[in-house]
């Protein structure tokens, strides 16, 4: 049987790639219901979901099925005199007229309304027994976790290669769904999130969770989640915050808790790496390279891989009188409205984040002298990660 | 009003048989005129092409949706295309239509000469072609390199995103304060028609549905537009005069905005449907060739629902972290909607049953309507639910539920309209066959275009992505498939409208066997000036 089955689902596939000149068809097709749940909270919705269509299904059959007995049996063609009533007569009729109200009022706040009280009461308990907290922050167009308890944190883009985006090369499986650095979590445990922005509204989705949260700049929202099964989860920004909306997803990776807690020391080993080498002096050609991948992952949806921007909204760093402009002041401090202040402060109102909160002191200095180098720019100068790091201390 | 003689003392109601040569002829006469006629059909013809512009952007959205990757467009142009489509259809279609069918047949239904303020009306109208301009110029200019196009943030206008976008915004926020000021004018003007101007005898429980269903509709216009044009003021304000209404660095909210959108957005809905629900009983009641049945619970149920349309806005926006108490109120009072709205569905059922039922173009967009709608109103229902909404909300279910209560809700409404009426209007029969025709596509099409969104929402994918994951590609490219038969069967509409217009076979007074109402007791066309003599209703 099994065996049957199989070419014909993969002559439907190919059907359909053939069809819609989809490039790659190993993914399922006409997914009907929610994607399989793994949290107490996707488990709830995922019953309420299945109860509520049952019985809305119900009231539309009956509803309809009356109208269209009437539509046969009423038609003008039955060949007899319509009625002239108007409303209900007698108790009798008043009686059966209310039923349909009555049942629908036990439906609407009975049989759907108490176990979706129950589910939500659930839903908003952020608080109690939570084993760990993530912090979540949206930004146009990545997300950053972070991971208070050990002091880790770091940032999430999208991976998927720009030329699968114009349809130039093949799309992977996980088209879209696919990140640098992925979330990771340990099974078993009430993770607590904590969700913000630092500019527009976005919205942290995993369909596998039930759970949707909106990223409010300024503000702290909450939402927890406890993750029974090892596995990569995905999701993606919810809410229309802005060029790149479409292209914001979310991985979650999640591991048992070893391998949780390896994880995360390895990631307390690389920040520790990242801090020291500020305190080595890098070579232009190095911070060249690394500035290149940086901007790569950081810079380039916006100001483009030529540097080129998109007018208005995103400018040029291709003969920008910013970036040509001089680096720091000759008391080696900020210059305002200069590159460095840009980078490291941004400018408010835009995409361009401080992203000095962001950024490590090395991929800051690289992705400056990269862009003082680059795009028929060539100011010749660097700046140094620890020049960096004592920037940072600096109020404007 | 309806203590005065029968008589009423009309300006020129004693030359009104030789108006013609007191009016400009050509452009000038549609320009200056205050004939409820005229305005109601620059109303509709306006809707029309709107109605066209509005569905060409959202084909072109799509195209680009027909399958992963990134094919026609940028994502920028994709975003200006969604935002704008919504307020087209919204302001510039849906409404416009609404308010023509509330002025050529208010006045005709209760026996009134003309609506009260005719100069208000025709200023109200010659508001709505700068709005449209408004809202679709940045696309023009960006052509040329002004500017970066027209509001990329959707309809909704969510700050920050829209504080941080282009001058698009700016030309959108002066659109919608043209646009509210015509909604206003147009709705005081119905409400003081409707007060003042019945015929002797109409006492307001004799009043035809249709102008119920309006004069909740004029209320809520007048209760909620000032409030969205407060919210967008208050925009205008962030983005260019330092103010931060909606900036928590200045110790404002962004979640304000949308408070203040929705306490609009979501009475917008029944404003846009209100007038629909009117009409509903009475093409139910011509085809079934039987009286209304509960006439009384429909109005009831018309204030009902106006009444909880504004005290269940926060609906919209579950997921954006409110107290528990608070997303339990908002639950329970959108789900009590549903009790006024089954007494219309029960209304509608029940009056065709035990009727002689036939079935005109107008009677079967009447039943494709209750069928559809009821989808809408179903799904409306859980989606109220907020742990389940955890999942819909942001994502194609939701797109497909909005559909359904506005094109399904909305626009196939208003073509059960305008066949309805037409023969009134133009004294000309449409093509049946035609009619047929348009009727059968649209309702196949229109499922086949949104009915996959349903699923595509429940597999995970959220609305307004100009690309999305391979799972997707299927149920997206069946979706544009329908998208496009249900753009072009509407030409069908346009075409039958055009032919009847011009020369269909020649309708009588009473254009259907079993219509009652005042507007059919006048000729087909009415008279330039009708009811100079009121009627007296019994």
């Amino acid at each position: 049987m099994k065996m049957s089955r199989v070419p014909r689902r993969a002559l439907h596939r190919l059907a359909f790639a053939a069809a819609c000149g989809a490039p790659h068809a190993a993914h399922a097709a006409f997914q009907w219901n929610f994607p399989e749940p793994v949290t107490p909270i996707a488990r709830d919705t995922l019953k309420i979901h299945n109860e509520f269509m049952t019985v809305i299904t119900a009231l539309f059959v009956v509803v309809f099925a009356i109208m269209i007995y009437s539509m046969i049996k009423h038609r003008k063609g039955a060949d007899h005199p319509p009625a002239k009533f108007t409303g209900p007569s007698g108790k009798l009729q008043w009686f059966w007229t209310l039923v349909p109200f009555a049942i629908l009022l036990f439906i609407d706040f009975v049989l759907m309304g108490v176990p979706a009280v129950e589910a939500v009461v659930n839903m908003e308990d952020t608080q109690n027994k939570a084993d760990m907290v993530l912090k979540v922050t949206g930004m146009q167009w990545k997300w950053q976790y972070e991971y208070p308890d050990a002091g880790v944190k770091y940032i999430s883009t999208l991976a998927t290669p720009r030329d699968q985006i114009e349809n130039q090369a093949p799309k992977d499986e996980h088209y879209l769904l696919e990140v640098d650095n992925p979330v990771v979590l340990p099974v078993g445990k009430k993770v607590r999130v904590l969700i913000t922005s630092t500019d527009v509204i976005h919205t942290w989705w995993v369909p596998q969770f039930g759970v949707k949260r909106d990223a409010i700049p300024g503000f702290l929202r909450e939402t927890w989640l406890r993750i029974d099964k090892p596995g990569i989860y995905r999701g993606q920004c919810a809410e229309l915050c802005g060029k790149d909306h479409g292209f914001m997803p979310v991985v979650v990776k999640a591991v048992p808790e070893p391998e949780y807690l390896a994880w995360l020391d390895q990631k307390k080993a690389e920040a520790a790496a990242a801090a020291s080498s500020s305190d080595r002096v890098w070579t232009k050609e190095e911070l060249i390279d690394k500035g290149k991948e940086v901007y790569g992952r950081i810079c380039m949806a916006c100001h483009q891989p030529e540097g080129r921007g998109l007018p208005p909204t995103f400018p040029p760093l291709a003969g920008s009188k910013i970036v040509n402009g001089p680096l720091l002041s000759a008391e080696g401090r900020i210059i305002r409205d200069s590159h460095v202040d840009r980078v490291m402060n941004g400018k408010a109102g835009t995409a361009m984040q401080p992203f000095k909160n962001l950024l490590t002191d090395l991929e800051i200095a690289s992705v400056i002298t990269y862009e003082r180098n680059s795009f028929g720019n060539a100011r010749g100068d660097m700046i140094q990660p620890a020049q960096i790091r004592s920037l940072r201390q600096e109020k404007l | 009003m309806n203590t005065a003689t029968t008589t009423i003392p009309v300006a020129g109601a004693h030359h009104g048989d030789h108006h013609g040569h007191h009016q400009p002829s050509g452009v000038l006469r549609w320009i200056t005129t205050t004939n409820h006629k005229d305005i109601g059909t620059m109303y509709l013809t306006f809707a029309l092409i709107m109605f066209f512009v509005g569905g060409l952007m959202i084909l072109a959205v799509r195209v680009e949706l027909f399958q992963p990757g990134l094919q026609l467009m940028r994502p920028e142009f994709f975003n200006q295309l969604i935002g704008v489509h919504a307020l087209v259809m919204i302001f510039a279609a849906l409404m416009p239509a609404a308010t023509g069918f509330a002025n050529w047949q208010i006045p005709l239904m209760i026996g009134a000469p003309d609506m009260a303020l005719p100069r208000v009306n025709n200023w109200g109208f010659w508001l709505l072609p700068p709005a449209a301009l408004l809202l679709t110029l940045p696309f023009v200019l960006s052509l040329f390199g002004i500017g970066d196009g027209a509001l990329a943030t959707g309809w909704t206008m969510y700050a920050p995103l829209s504080v941080q976008g282009g001058f698009g915004v700016d030309f959108a926020i002066f659109a919608v304060h043209l646009l509210g000021v015509s909604s206003i004018l147009g709705s005081i003007n119905i409400i003081v028609t409707i007060f003042n101007m019945r015929a002797p005898g109409m006492t307001m429980m004799k009043l035809p549905l249709f102008a119920w269903g309006w004069l909740i509709t004029a209320f809520l216009l007048i209760a909620t537009i000032p409030v969205l044009a407060g919210a967008v003021t208050m925009l205008l304000a962030d983005r260019h005069f330092g103010t931060h209404f909606f900036s928590a660095a200045g110790g404002g909210d962004p979640i304000l905005f949308q408070h203040l959108f929705w306490f609009f957005g979501h009475p917008e809905v029944y404003i846009l449907l209100l007038p629909v629900w009117g009409l509903m009983p009475h093409v139910i009641s011509t085809f079934s060739r039987k009286p209304i049945y509960g006439y009384k619970a429909q109005v009831y149920a018309f204030m009902a629902i106006g009444v909880l349309s504004v005290v269940v806005w926060a609906h919209h926006f579950f997921t954006v972290g409110m107290p528990t108490p608070a997303l339990i109120y908002f639950m329970f009072a959108t789900m009590s909607i549903s009790l006024p709205l089954a007494v219309l569905f029960f209304c509608w059922i029940a009056t065709m049953w035990r009727g002689a039922i036939s079935f005109e173009t107008p009677m079967l967009f009447a039943l494709g309507f209750i069928v559809l709608f009821g989808i809408a109103g179903l799904t409306g229902l859980v989606l109220a639910d907020v742990a389940a909404d955890a999942q819909y909300h942001h994502s194609y279910f939701v797109v497909a539920h909005f559909h359904y209560a506005l094109f399904a809700g909305g626009i196939m409404g208003v073509m059960t309209g305008v066949y309805y009426w037409l023969p009134k209007w133009t004294g000309r029969m449409y093509s049946e066959r035609l009619g047929k025709l348009h009727f059968w596509l649209t309702a196949i099409s229109f499922n086949l275009t949104f009915m996959p969104q349903f699923f595509l929402g429940l597999a995970g994918m959220p609305r307004r992505i100009p690309d999305y994951a391979l799972q997707f590609a299927e149920f997206n490219a069946i979706s544009t498939v329908g998208a496009f038969v249900l753009g072009f069967s509407q030409l069908i509409f346009a075409w039958n409208v055009w032919q009847c217009a011009k020369g269909g076979a020649k309708a009588p007074a009473k254009a259907w066997e079993g219509a009652s109402g005042l507007e059919w007791e006048l000729s087909s066309p009415p008279p330039y000036h009708s009811w100079e003599t009121q009627p007296q209703v019994a």
